[in-house]
């Protein structure tokens, strides 16, 4: 269709047999579900953003519906990509029912890792109109020589939870599997949904990589939700992050509904709250766990008996933000700080999925500094405004894995791939000549030393086009596509009565694995159980009656503070007309702090110093996440170290650092302790020998082709067919330290696990702004930062996390106590 | 007997006796007999990364390079009469193919920089090419001692290799694993000497085994040092 022909707000028609299904069900079509009718009609790639539940997904489909019913094409029509698994399911079977219902002739299939191979052989052959797969599926798939007939006349493509791809690794990698795309199938519209969208034209600018500008849809106003902070029977601890005196209350609340998720920020934590919640579960509730580490069986069987309403309540994390209808979910209890308004309004999303009736949320702040950041969201959320990560860069490692991919299926040229990363939006600025240093690896590994014929991945033909060296070559990256890398883990098996064999209740991680001897017992899946044995990578338990249970750790579980909600905390901080609407707790908290030392302005760093027992303490309140705090901390007891103040320990929250030393901390050497240049001289330094860069190494490693991935029933061979990232790394840096992969993984560290730039922005922003009080005792604001236990490194042991907190939680009364008599 | 309680002051040397025999310990993977003038690595495993790359891997390669240069060092430093090797020194039989001329070189010299050099014959390595001179063995002698790759192949009192022994400590809640030696009363196990040569957990049961007698002292290479743990 001619584009000029159409005016803007011509409508295209809408066939009698859809608005017929809509009536024959008592709805209506929604606006915006026409417009994305009109949208395909016009060609005009889209980015929706509609609520939760508003019939979103649908709208990308319908359009599809229509065009495949009227055209009646041969071939792959639509392509969907999820970044679930058991979201392709689920969708297959929602598409089902409207497509028979309108009586109309469309073939819809899903693809994923877990489709049989003879499945898959036969939709490359003769595909449904529509596919509905996974970034990692259709890598795959453009890797085979076919991909171009396969994909040559698709029509549109629709990309669910846009939002989630985006700022990730993954997201870089889907990003480059849209510009290939775009190359294969030029005649392609693309349609995003998304449920929220800080930046939505970044998102519509990503969703684009490799084709025309998307324009953004945003579906019509839709009732605010109604969101409050818990009231709590207890008092609101000063530090800590168990949220443990709330729970009769969160008991109750979930008592009052029918069906409740009650969202954690991590799994030990998911863990721990579904343990204290069973022991005060006197009406034997049908209460569950639902986390990533669970067993699919096992999360499978949880998502119907909610689906069927057979639930009153999930203790879940992450893993349940996306996708998947979830019943009639009445209530959503967000327990501990939400750390951002984008991903807080996903997880009350989760509730009642109409939408003209709004989501009921409610927010349990786990101390009462978490209260400042739960009201901040609250005032966000009245505003309508959401924070949303910046885009970065992509990770280059990628690039390696998508220059082998292309060169699977057909040969290709440095310049072709090179226009192609350009498109997507994660890689718009990656200069020529990085881009070569990654081609050449991806082609012959680099190798100095040894540059030998054999070892080529690639093979360079006469007209300078690549392809790969041999199937063998083929065959392993196939193996290995995607970017998903999971550290090394066992399977949990519960024993039955034979003590043989036994039920698998999902996965921890190799080092909480090793910390276990016969007899400890620890929660996993919402049961205690007693570690008997490991054997073939299965970690063997019995189900335990008691005993001092521990908690598998989860490395990276921690979620950052975004800097949107951390500017809001400092803002209801600093402005005491906003203290009325907090917590009676917080605010008289506030209030005494006001009186001792001083609330810090909003345009400043501030810095107390005091002694507390024999030790000198300095805090730092950045407000900057945990992870900048924690690099921060390392990097600025270095620089102690070297100043002879002897600091002794140090810990982070959220919004502080806290500094023990044995030495007087006075003003300019506080000050100076700060100079942005600490990024500079000690940061090299250190980085070099940090854990962090042999991990992020690991990652880099394997998904530019050295090390395999973890493959599930293949691993204790797979282990044997790699060589240990840690050696390789060694290696390197002895011997080429400016290796492409070390300087790749050294910037995937830096963004990724350490924050840098967050932290150099905020020394360079407050650098002549800093604030310095001597005080002669701990003053209220530091209490949370001084008590506060970092348990997710405590060795996994809960318990000892939760009896530390305990006597935390006394010295804590005692410091305010010792405020108090001094301000009396 | 071994200093030990708890990790000891690191060093970079340890002395011991081993069944009558005066041998030093050393931290880049090396065992010292003095009486003999013997040098004694394990599991080189050279061209471990290039068996790799000619299966289309993009490893870096640096690995036989590394490897002889830290062996070299260690002869620099003991000055042996002799220098035993227990077993695959070389990843598997086509090794020899793929080694770069200078690393071949390289190991050549080595080879004749000492009156005497064993290449004792292990699993990876049954063929070794006569190009790289020295003499090839399946055992040797040293005084009351077998030396070969595998424990298991010759009556006690035996130094071997073959498992590549690494050991996870737990310390004030980190944890680390690295490459160990492991003494009992007649068996002592080397660690892989090799780059890209990875281990095996002393607490398997392939290991546990060898040491049923009960006692036995593991002696942990950690940042350029030993460290010797306290006897179980």
């Amino acid at each position: 269709m001619d584009r000029l022909l159409t005016r803007p707000s011509a409508k295209a028609a809408v066939p009698d047999y859809v608005e017929a299904w809509f009536a024959g069900n008592g709805w209506e079509l929604r606006p915006y579900q026409r417009q994305m009718i009109d949208a395909f009609a016009r060609r005009q790639s889209t980015l929706l953003v509609a609520p939760t539940g508003g019939g979103k997904t649908l709208s990308g489909f319908l359009p599809s519906l229509i065009d495949i019913h009227e055209t009646r094409p041969a071939g792959l029509h639509t392509l969907y990509i999820s970044p679930l698994k058991a979201l392709a399911n689920d969708i297959e079977r929602n598409l089902t029912r409207p497509i028979a219902e309108m009586g109309i002739d469309v073939k819809v299939e899903s693809r994923t890792g877990d489709t049989p191979p003879s499945k898959r052989k036969r939709q490359r052959e003769r595909p449904p109109h529509i596919l509905l797969t996974t970034p990692e599926s259709i890598m795959l798939m453009l890797s085979f020589p076919d991909a171009r007939k396969l994909f040559g006349n698709l029509r549109s493509v629709i990309v669910d939870e846009v939002h989630s791809f985006a700022p990730t690794k993954r997201g870089d990698f889907t990003a480059l599997a849209l510009a290939r795309l775009a190359e294969f199938a030029p005649g392609h519209i693309r349609f995003g949904l998304s449920a929220t969208a800080a930046r939505p034209e970044k998102l519509a600018e990503w969703l684009s990589s490799g084709s025309r500008p998307a324009t953004v849809l945003k579906a019509g106003l839709t009732v605010k939700p109604n969101v409050r902070i818990m009231r709590v029977k207890n008092r609101m601890p000063y530090g800590g992050f168990m949220s443990q005196y709330a729970v009769p209350d969160i008991y109750e609340a979930i008592k009052a509904r029918q069906s409740c998720i009650v969202f954690v920020n991590t799994r030990a934590q998911a863990e721990m709250l579904m343990q204290m919640l069973w022991e005060v579960n006197e009406d034997s509730l049908p209460i569950t766990v639902y986390h990533g580490s669970l067993d699919r069986e096992q999360r499978r069987r949880t998502e119907a008996m909610m689906a069927a309403g057979k639930l009153r309540a999930v203790v879940a994390t992450a893993a349940l933000e996306l996708g998947i209808d979830w019943g009639d979910v009445d209530l959503v209890i967000q327990v501990g700080a939400p750390k951002g308004v984008s991903r807080l309004l996903q997880r009350i999303g989760r509730s009642n999925h109409r939408m003209d009736v709004p989501s009921e949320a409610l927010l349990v702040p786990s101390n009462r500094f978490e209260s400042l950041e739960c009201h901040a969201a609250l005032a966000a959320i009245a505003k309508g405004a959401l924070d949303g990560d910046e885009p970065i860069e992509g990770s280059q490692d990628v690039i390696i894995q998508f220059i082998v991919n292309c060169a699977c299926g057909e040969t290709v040229h440095p310049d072709e791939i090179y226009a192609e990363v350009k498109g997507a939006l994660p890689y718009r600025n990656l200069p020529r000549d990085q881009f070569d240093r990654l081609f050449r690896f991806a082609a012959d590994g680099g190798n100095v030393l040894s540059n030998y014929e054999r070892y080529l991945r690639l093979r360079r033909d006469a007209d300078g086009r690549y392809a790969v060296a041999s199937n063998a070559v083929r065959r392993r990256h196939r193996m290995n596509i995607g970017v998903i890398v999971e550290a090394a883990r066992l399977k949990v098996m519960r024993l039955n009565k034979t003590g043989k064999t036994g039920r698998i209740l999902g996965e921890v991680e190799d080092s909480f694995a090793q910390g276990l001897t016969a007899g400890d017992t620890f929660i996993f899946a919402g049961e205690l159980l007693a570690f008997v044995r490991i054997r073939d990578l299965t970690i063997e338990a019995r189900p335990a009656t008691g005993g001092q249970p521990k908690i598998p750790a989860y490395a990276g579980g921690q979620m950052p503070l975004s800097t949107f909600l951390a500017d809001g905390v400092r803002h209801v901080l600093s402005t005491p007309s906003t203290w009325r609407r907090l917590p009676a707790e917080t605010r008289e908290w506030l209030r005494l702090q006001q009186a001792f030392s001083v609330i810090p302005p909003e345009d400043t760093l501030m810095i107390e110093h005091f002694p507390r027992r024999r030790l000198r303490y300095t805090v730092f309140y950045t407000f900057e996440g945990r992870r900048a705090n924690q690099t921060l901390g390392l990097l600025v007891t270095r620089r102690m170290e070297r100043r002879r103040l002897k600091p002794v320990s140090f810990t982070v929250t959220d919004y502080g650092l806290a500094i023990a030393s044995l030495e007087e901390v006075g003003e300019d050497a506080a000050k100076a302790l700060l100079s942005p240049d600490i990024l500079g001289d000690d940061l090299e330094e250190w980085i070099m020998e940090s854990a962090m860069l042999r991990r992020s190494f690991r990652h880099v490693a394997t998904v530019a082709g050295i090390a395999e991935q973890q493959h599930v029933g293949a691993r204790a061979t797979m282990r044997q067919l790699t060589v240990n990232t840690n050696l390789i790394y060694d290696v390197l840096r002895r011997h080429e330290p400016d290796h492409v992969l070390l300087t790749v993984a050294r910037r995937d560290a830096e963004r990724e696990l350490l924050d840098l730039k967050r932290l150099s922005d905020m020394l360079q922003r407050f650098a002549s702004r800093l604030l310095y009080f001597a005080l002669d005792r701990a003053s209220p604001l530091s209490v949370p930062v001084l008590t506060e236990v970092r348990t997710e490194q405590v060795n996994g042991a809960g318990v000892e996390a939760l009896l530390s907190q305990a006597s935390m939680a006394l010295e804590a009364e005692q410091m305010i106590e010792d405020v108090r008599a001094a301000l009396a | 007997m071994l200093p030990s309680p708890k990790l000891s002051p690191c060093q970079t040397q340890i002395e011991t006796v081993f069944a009558g025999q005066l041998a030093v310990l050393d931290a880049c993977g090396s065992l010292f007999l003095v009486e003999h003038e013997l040098l004694v690595v394990s599991d080189l495993h050279l061209e471990k990364g290039s068996f790799f790359a000619a299966r289309g891997n993009p490893i870096p390669c640096y690995d036989t390079r590394d490897t002889l240069i830290r062996l070299a060092e260690a002869l620099e430093c003991y000055r042996p009469r002799a220098v035993a090797c227990l077993g695959d020194s070389f990843h598997d039989v086509r090794a020899g193919e793929r080694i770069n001329p200078q690393d071949s070189a390289f190991v050549q010299g080595l080879v004749a920089s000492v009156d005497d050099w064993i290449w004792v014959r292990g699993n990876h390595d049954p063929d070794i090419a006569t190009r790289f001179r020295g003499r090839v063995a399946d055992r040797l002698r040293a005084g009351p001692l077998t030396l070969c790759h595998r424990p298991e192949d010759a009556a006690p009192p035996v130094i071997a290799g073959h498992y590549h022994p690494k050991h996870h400590v737990r310390l004030a809640g980190r944890h680390i694993t690295a490459r160990c030696f492991v003494l009992g009363v007649d068996r002592l196990l080397l660690p892989a000497f090799g780059a890209y040569a990875g281990g095996l957990s002393t607490s398997s049961e392939a290991i546990g085994a060898l040491f049923a007698e009960g006692y036995r002292q593991h002696v942990l290479i950690y940042g350029n040092k030993l460290w010797a743990l306290a006897p179980s």
